[in-house]
Formats: C-alpha cells, structure tokens, sequence
C-alpha cells in the first residue's frame, strides 16, 4: 500500500476543517482572502478526490484504501475509513457540489452577509459529510454525522428567511432525537456483538441476535435515518427548513445531508441487520410509496418554488427507499444512482431556485412569469432541470427512477412479491404526477409572460460565477444520463459485497 | 509510636498548605499596591503542587498511610491533578476580578487554596472521619468565598443560605456516619466494606446509609437537597460560583464515589434505590426549572443540577455487575472532567460578558456573535458541550454514562437511562436558547463594532477550557484513559 492510499481519505475529509481553521484565523474584513481559502480548501479536496477517482480499484468489491488506527481504546472504537463502490460517487458529488457552493456565493453572501462565519460553516459541513461517507466505525460514523448538524442549523438560523428560528430549531431537534435512537442502537450492537466496527459486524450479518432484538435495534436506527432522509411521516421538518434556508444551505441539504440517511440504510441498517431489514421491508416499501405520492401531492398544493422543491424532494427521495426496500442488489444500485442525480438535480434546482429569488425578490410562483423572456439561459437551464428532475429519458434522472420502480416487480427472496408489486403501481402513478407538478411549475415560472409588478426590472441573466458553478453539475447529469455506467459499474461490485447477505 | 509517613505520597498537600501559609504571610507584609502579587503565589503554589501528582503518577505505585485511612492510588491522583488544574483555571478567572473589585486580596486566595487542600486530601480519603475533616475543609472556606462581596446583600444571603443547609448536611451526614461505624466498629471504609459484605445488613445500617448518601447528596447539589444552589451560584462571586459548580461538586463525588465503592458496595438493594431516586429527581427537576430562567447564572445553576444528576446515573446502577461497576467508576470520573471543562468555560465567558453588560441577564447576550464573534463562538462550543453534541467533549460524557447503563441492563437501569435521555433532550432547549440570542438576536445599539475586552488571564482561562471541550470531544482518549487507570486500590 503506498503513502496515497494511506492517507488519500483522510486528507479528502480534512483539508475543509484545515481550511476552516485558517479562515477563523483571517480578519472578518479581508473578504478575497476568505473567499479564496474556502475554494482553495474545497478545491484541494476535490483534487484529493478525483486523485482517488484514478486510484480507486474498479475491479474490487470490498473496501478499499482502508485506514484503521486506535481511536477511542476503552470503547473499541476505532478511527477505520475506507471507500468501495457505494461512497465513491457519493463522495466525489458531495466535493463537486461544495465547490459549487464555494463558488456560487462568491458575490452573494444572503444577508447578514458575514462571509466569515458563513464560510467556515461551510468547510466544516464539508467535512461532516464526506466523513459520514467513508467511515467504518459506528462511532465515527455517528460523530461525522453529527458534525454535519451544527453548522446546518446555523446556516439556516443565522442566514435563512423570515420564519428561520422556527425551522432551524424543528430541524435541529428533528434530527436530534433521530440520532439519539440511532446512537442507542448502535450501543445495543455493541453491547450485544461487542464491536463498533461496520465491517465486522457485516461479516456477522446479525450473529447469534435473537430476532426480537434484532427488530428493536433496526426500529432504532430506521427511525434515525428516516428522519434524515426523510422518509413519510418524518419528513415535516424538510419544507420549512428547505424554504428557510440560505441558497446554498438549501443545495447542500438537499444534494448531501438527505443521502447521509439513505446511505445510512445501505451501508450500516441493511448489512448489519439482514434478517430485521427482511422483516421490514414491506413497511420501508409502503412508507416509501406513501412518500411519492405525498410528496407529489404536496407539491401541487404549492405556491412557492423553494417548497414545492423540498416537497419533491420527499418524492423523490420515496423511490430511492423503494429501491433499498427491494433489498436486490438492482434495487440498491438504482437507489444509489437516485441518490447522486437526485443531488445533481435538486441541488441545482435550489440553485436556481436561488438565483430567481435574488432577481425577482420572491419566490412565490403567482407573481412570477416569463422567465424565458427576461433571462433565456437562467429559463432553459431551469426547463432543463425539470425535464430531468422529472425523469426524462437520457437524463441522470431516470436511472434513478426506472430501475427502482423495475426492481420493486421482484424483490428478494423472503419479501413479499406481491406488495411490492402493489408498491410498483402506485410509484409509476407517482412519476405521473412528478411530470404534472414539474411542468405546472416550469409552465409558471418560464413560461407566460412577464407579470406587471416586474416588467421594468432588469434581470441580469447567469452571472459568471454561477456559470463557474453549475456547468460542470449539468455535464454530470447529461453524462450521467447518457452513460449511466459511469455510476453503475463501480456501485455494482460493491453493492452485491456489501449486501451478500441477501443473496445476490 | 508515630506511623510512618510517606513524603512524597503526601507531596502535593505539603506544597498546597507551604502555598497558602506564604500567600497569607505575603498577604501580610506586602504594601497595598504590590497585593496583587499574592495572586501569582497562589498560582505558582498550584502549579507546583500538580508536579508531584505526575511523579506520583508516573511512579505508579498504590501508597497507603495511616492504617488504610490514606491511599493514594490512580483514583486518588485522578482527583488531585483535577481539583489542581481546576484551582489553577479558578485563579486564572479570579485574578481580574478580585483585583479590580477591591476585595481583599490576599485572604481570597488562601482561602480559596484551603478548600483545595481539602479537595486534594479527599481524593484519597478512605476513612470516615478522613472523608469528614476533607469535606469540611473544603466547604468552611467556600462559605466564606460565597459571601466575599462583603457589601452586597446578595452575596451576604448566599452565604448564609449555604452555611446553614451546608451545616445542616454535614449534621445528618455525621449522623450517618456514626450509626455506620457503630454497627461495624470501624471508621475504615474497607472494614465497613467486609461487615457489609457478610450479609444480612440490619435495618439501621440502611438507615445509616441512607443519611450518610443524603448529606453528599447536599455536596452534589443533588434534588431535593438544592435549594441553596440557585441563591448561592447567583449571589457570590462568579469565580466562586464557577468554583463550587466544578470542584466542590467533585469533591462531593469523590467521597461518594470511594464510600459508595469500598464501603457500601456489596449490599446494592441498601444504596442504590436512594441513588436511583436522586439522579432521576436531579436530571429532570434540574432541567425543567432551568428551561424556565431569565439569568445566566441561575440557568447554569439549575444546568449544573440537572448534570449532577447526569453524574448519579452511573453510581445508581453500578451494583448490578463487575462490569457495571467498572463503567461506572470510569463513567463518574470521565464525566466530572468534561463537565469541569465545560462549565468553567462557561463561567468564564459569563465573567467575560459581565464586564460589559454588567448583566446577568440571557437576554444581554443578544447579538454577541456581531460585535464578540470569538466569544460568541467559544460559549456556543459549551452550550453545545453541555447539551452533549458531537463533536464537542460532552458527547462522550454522555456516551459513557449511557454506557454504563447499560452495562447494568436491569429493568431500573433503562428506566433511569430513558429518563437520561428525555432529560438530554429538554436540555438541549435551555443551552440553545443561549445560542440563539448570541446568533439571532440583533445586538444592542451602539455596540455592534466594538469586540468586548477580556483581560489576559481570563483568556487564557478559556483558551485552556476551549481546546479541552474540543480535543477531548474529538480524541476521547485522552480522557477515557484516566478513567480507565483510575481504578481504587483495595
């Protein structure tokens, strides 16, 4: 093993924190140089990242570039990282889209501006999540994920809109007491099997575990994750927080912080506990559909952007569960590439969405109108991301529909076929009325003509640094949708290794 | 015939006790002006007096004096380096603020190191009447501190509030204690832990326990025995307060913990149940009065309340296994010193602010993150510590306390380990509550550019509690080794 693969993971999680020491250390009034620090930060890490894209070992189905040194000795914790097929894509969205993030605020740092503060958070979410993506140690896992909280909540407390304290707070304690169950469960394995370790305790596949237990300690973390996720009827926290937050804290929530839970499910909940996950699926699956449908529903209730796209993130985040609930590898590789479009897609929507409230200063869809009149590109790009949020064919959205809908027609063995051939009806409604509320929004927002109230307004179409940040995001997602090999080839290998339990 | 006596065991209380006879002599003869020098001994005295606890330390060896009454073990040690770097932060908090109130100087310090003579002694009391001499030297001298403010009549009635209930506890202790040794006929608390081990404990003894358990539970401020705590946090001096929250509270625990271990262990059905009761009623009255005050001193009160009770957790279960016991003795001494760290810094930048606003009053903190960005930082580190979020030191307080629970895994333990966790959630609403005025709230007219100064000691004060908050919550280690070393001797 050489010196990369030794110290690529570590160096990829905490350059941001590095970078987030030095930006405490620069005055609050050198704005280039904070500013600079953070993409310089943000950066190195993608490099370190895509270092890793060349290194990483695409025949391989376990875990590699492992690092596994003492941590917390009394409790058997340990700091293990390593990354296989399922975190790689996961990892390299989240550097792309944190880049994004870096670059997007460059000029527009929401109000009360504070660039400081508001990149340091940044860095340090950074670090939150990339940690969560390759941690093998339950404790480690839990830290990572919790890193990712604080600075969240300040983001949207400090910098978010009118009814910010409310939906900071329901946030933060929304997420509190999911983590709160899933920290006692993982105490439960360990005081049951005795090890923190992922990795061991997928070799154990649930052990000697009475069944009973099995199931408690799988409710615990299900309901951590689903909150995360979120998954029907955890979910209310998500509009408000989504509608309250800052642009880019919107982005990042939606394009990482909802995957920490789907991730959650696939690397630790289903392999840990195979037998409990059986029990469950059917009751993920019905929550999952129950999502999609109202997810989708409460879209068309709708008026303002940044909602309905935090509604359609429920939905969309539905089929991703339905795809882990399948519990087939098919299914869990679809989930995974829902996972990684529906960051692709939602963040950029929220970008956009963005970018439409700084011009037109609201974002409620009535007032709105004729966005293709007054800035074509900002109205084509925005058109575009609805074709492909909604799971237009060629575009990175409909691998992660299609195939998660398909697998549903034939789960694993032990699951009940015929519910889940029940929960496939109802997701194929679902893209239905994906399509429906998409094009009712992309009708309102682009189409038409332009209201009254804004037709004297100058409204600048992209700006450069928006150009610099969201290119390279739609690339991903027509790349992606043309070759959805790019994904599926390294999550295949991994997938099936780390879900053998199931039997292929 | 005299017993013979092991000087370098004893090296620290020598140092300590040299220390305070020259700060008061210096105290004595030193001009007005040159007074504040007498802070420098004292701070000079305790730093001496840590390099015998790391020669102890190193050497490795259990040392035991005065037939068993005198040990000092790993455990011991842990205490006596703690209480040290406690008294060293407190003076770091005190320097300013004493100099600058026109206090008496040189008398703050001695008595102040009088209690933490006692502090040291008390880690290896293994002795009844030992743990009762280090029990009251450490609280005579904090009934003097907490009414050092000799002119304000807040102050006055903290100190009487304290001294009475004080006495009050150390009577129904003494009480207590003397049941205990009249039915085991010794004073040793290994001798009482080989009575009670025989069986058959006759109902007095429960008694005895009982009242002995009752009188800490007034030294750990301990529901129903708080109600001093409030007045007497608000009323004295804040690096009194910030004193009595952290050193004496551990004191309380270092006794409890030895007498509850080596003395009471064997018969858990006579202890437990009053422990049990304890940190349940501490965890969540505790919280629930915190949720509703207005002062920063008095929330801090009621928080340092709520995590006394978080402390008891362990010691209510620790009689169900080996393995619990062992958790649980890791699991006190882990969590007394992050919750040092903690809330020392959090007194200090209380002390910090109070300078300016010259208010205790949570809504004074409204709009710190503008003008104090650091400040406000560092005391949004601490709420979140105290509130026990990752990655900040308190997780792995609360980490280690659940862990014990359930060790302990009896029905009574989850239960008390449920209502630990609900109480960890309710907490959470207070400490936040602080961040949000320091983050959300605009901040008062006029002071939007100007960055509060803290004097030099001070910040050095809560340079150390901050970089404690933040490795231990990332590298646990640390902490989690002391703990584990920390095992009593016999």
């Amino acid at each position: 093993m050489n010196w990369f693969d030794s110290w690529a993971l570590t160096l990829a999680v905490f350059i941001p924190l590095v970078g987030m020491a030095v930006v405490l250390f620069i005055p609050r009034d050198e704005e280039t140089a904070l500013k600079t620090t953070a993409l310089v930060a943000t950066a190195a890490s993608l490099a370190v990242g895509i270092a890793i894209l060349f290194r990483f070992d695409y025949d391989k189905s376990g875990l590699q570039m492992l690092v596994d040194k003492p941590w917390i000795d009394v409790i058997h914790s340990r700091y293990h990282v390593g990354i296989d097929g399922i975190s790689l894509p996961l990892l390299l969205m989240t550097m792309v889209i944190t880049v994004g993030c870096v670059v997007y605020s460059w000029n527009h740092f929401p109000h009360p501006h504070n660039p400081k503060a508001f990149l340091a958070l940044t860095l340090l979410l950074e670090t939150g999540m990339l940690g969560t993506f390759v941690a093998q140690d339950l404790i480690l896992f839990f830290i990572f994920f919790e890193v990712v909280l604080l600075p969240m909540y300040f983001m949207i407390a400090v910098w978010g809109g009118p009814r910010r304290e409310y939906a900071s707070l329901k946030f933060f304690l929304f997420t509190l007491f999911g983590s709160a169950l899933m920290l006692l469960s993982f105490l439960a394995l360990y005081w049951k099997l005795g090890t923190f370790d992922i990795v061991a305790l997928t070799e154990l596949g649930g052990g000697e575990l009475v069944r009973s237990t099995q199931m408690l300690i799988f409710a615990g973390m299900f309901v951590g994750f689903a909150i995360k996720v979120p998954m029907f009827p955890f979910h209310t926290w998500l509009p408000d927080a989504h509608t309250e937050a800052p642009t880019v804290g919107s982005v990042l929530l939606a394009a990482v912080l909802l995957k920490l839970g789907t991730y959650g499910f696939v690397r630790i909940a289903l392999p840990i506990l195979p037998d409990a996950a059986r029990e469950w699926a059917p009751w993920i699956g019905l929550l999952a559909v129950i999502g999609i449908i109202y997810g989708a529903l409460g879209c068309l209730a709708q008026h303002d952007m940044k909602r309905l796209i935090a509604f359609s993130s429920v939905a969309h985040m539905g089929f991703v569960m339905l795809g882990i609930a399948t519990l087939t590898t098919f299914g869990i590789n679809a989930a995974i590439f829902g996972m990684v479009a529906h960051g692709l897609i939602t963040g950029m929507l929220f970008f956009v969405a963005g970018s439409i409230q700084e011009r037109y200063e609201t974002r409620e869809m009535s007032r709105l109108g004729g966005l293709l009149t007054q800035a074509p590109r900002l109205g084509w790009i925005f058109g575009f991301l609805c074709m492909a949020s909604l799971g237009l064919p060629g575009l990175a959205g409909f691998w992660g529909e299609f195939p998660a809908i398909l697998s549903s027609y034939n789960p694993a063995a032990g699951v009940s076929e015929v519910t889940f051939r029940a929960y496939m009806v109802v997701a194929a409604i679902g893209t239905v009325l994906a399509a429906g509320y998409l094009l009712w929004m992309l009708q309102r927002v682009a189409f038409g003509t332009v209201k009254d109230e804004f037709k004297d307004l100058h409204v600048h179409d992209v700006h450069v640094p928006e150009w610099i940040a969201w290119v390279p995001m739609i690339l991903l997602i027509v790349a992606l949708g043309i070759y959805p090999n790019l994904i599926f080839r390294v999550t295949d290998g991994s997938v099936g290794h780390v879900l053998r339990a199931f039997g292929g | 015939m005299n017993p013979p006596i092991d000087f370098h065991a004893l090296a620290p209380e020598i140092v300590l006790a040299a220390t305070l006879v020259v700060v008061l002599v210096a105290d004595l003869l030193l001009p007005d002006r040159e007074r504040w020098q007498t802070s420098r001994l004292a701070t000079i005295g305790v730093l001496a007096a840590f390099v015998p606890v790391i020669t102890l330390a190193v050497d490795g060896a259990d040392r035991s004096m005065f037939g068993g009454a005198y040990v000092v073990d790993n455990y011991a040690l842990a205490f006596k380096g703690f209480f040290i770097l406690v008294a060293y932060v407190v003076l770091l908090m005190s320097v300013d603020y004493i100099s600058e109130g026109d206090y008496y100087q040189g008398e703050f310090y001695f008595v102040l190191l009088t209690s933490v003579l006692g502090m040291s002694v008390m880690g290896s009391a293994r002795d009844l009447v030992s743990i009762f001499i280090a029990l009251e030297t450490i609280t005579m001298p904090t009934f003097v501190l907490a009414g050092w403010r000799k002119h304000d009549t807040r102050s006055n009635e903290a100190a009487i509030k304290y001294l009475i209930i004080g006495v009050l506890s150390s009577a129904l202790m003494l009480y207590g204690m003397s049941l205990v040794y009249g039915m085991s006929g010794s004073t040793l608390l290994t001798d009482i832990g080989a009575f009670v081990a025989k069986g058959g404990t006759p109902p007095l003894m429960i008694v005895a326990m009982f009242l002995t358990i009752a009188g800490f539970a007034f030294k750990v401020s301990a529901v129903p025995f708080h109600f001093w705590v409030p007045d007497t946090y608000e009323g004295a001096p804040t690096p009194v307060t910030a004193f009595l929250s952290v050193a004496s509270k551990a004191g309380g625990f270092a006794a409890l913990v030895s007498i509850v271990f080596v003395g009471f262990y064997p018969d858990k059905g006579a202890w437990q149940p009053t422990l049990w009761v304890l940190a349940a009623a501490s965890m969540t009255l505790g919280n629930l009065t915190a949720l509703r005050q207005t002062n920063i001193v008095r929330m801090l009160a009621y928080s340092s309340i709520a995590q006394g009770g978080f402390i008891l957790v362990p010691l209510a279960v620790a009689g169900e296994s080996a393995s619990a016991a062992n958790s649980a003795r890791e699991a006190v001494i882990i969590y007394l010193l992050i919750y040092g760290a903690m809330n020392l810094g959090a007194f200090a930048v209380v002390m910090a602010l109070a300078r300016r606003t010259r208010s205790g009053e949570i809504s004074s903190y409204a709009g710190l993150m503008q003008y104090s960005p650091g400040l406000a930082l560092v005391m949004s580190a601490f709420m979140f510590s105290l509130a026990g979020v990752p990655p900040l030191a308190g997780w792995f307080a609360k980490f280690v306390m659940f862990r014990a629970v359930i060790d302990a895994a009896t029905p009574a333990a989850v239960t008390l380990g449920v209502i630990a966790a609900v109480n960890s959630v309710i907490a959470f609403f207070y400490y936040v509550g602080v961040v949000r005025q320091m983050w959300l709230q605009p901040a008062p007219e006029g002071t939007e550019d100007r960055p509060v100064r803290i004097p030099m000691a001070l910040s050095s004060a809560l340079a150390i509690t901050t970089v404690v908050v933040v490795v231990v919550g990332v590298y646990p280690q640390v902490f989690a080794k002391i703990g584990e070393l920390a095992r009593l001797a016999g």
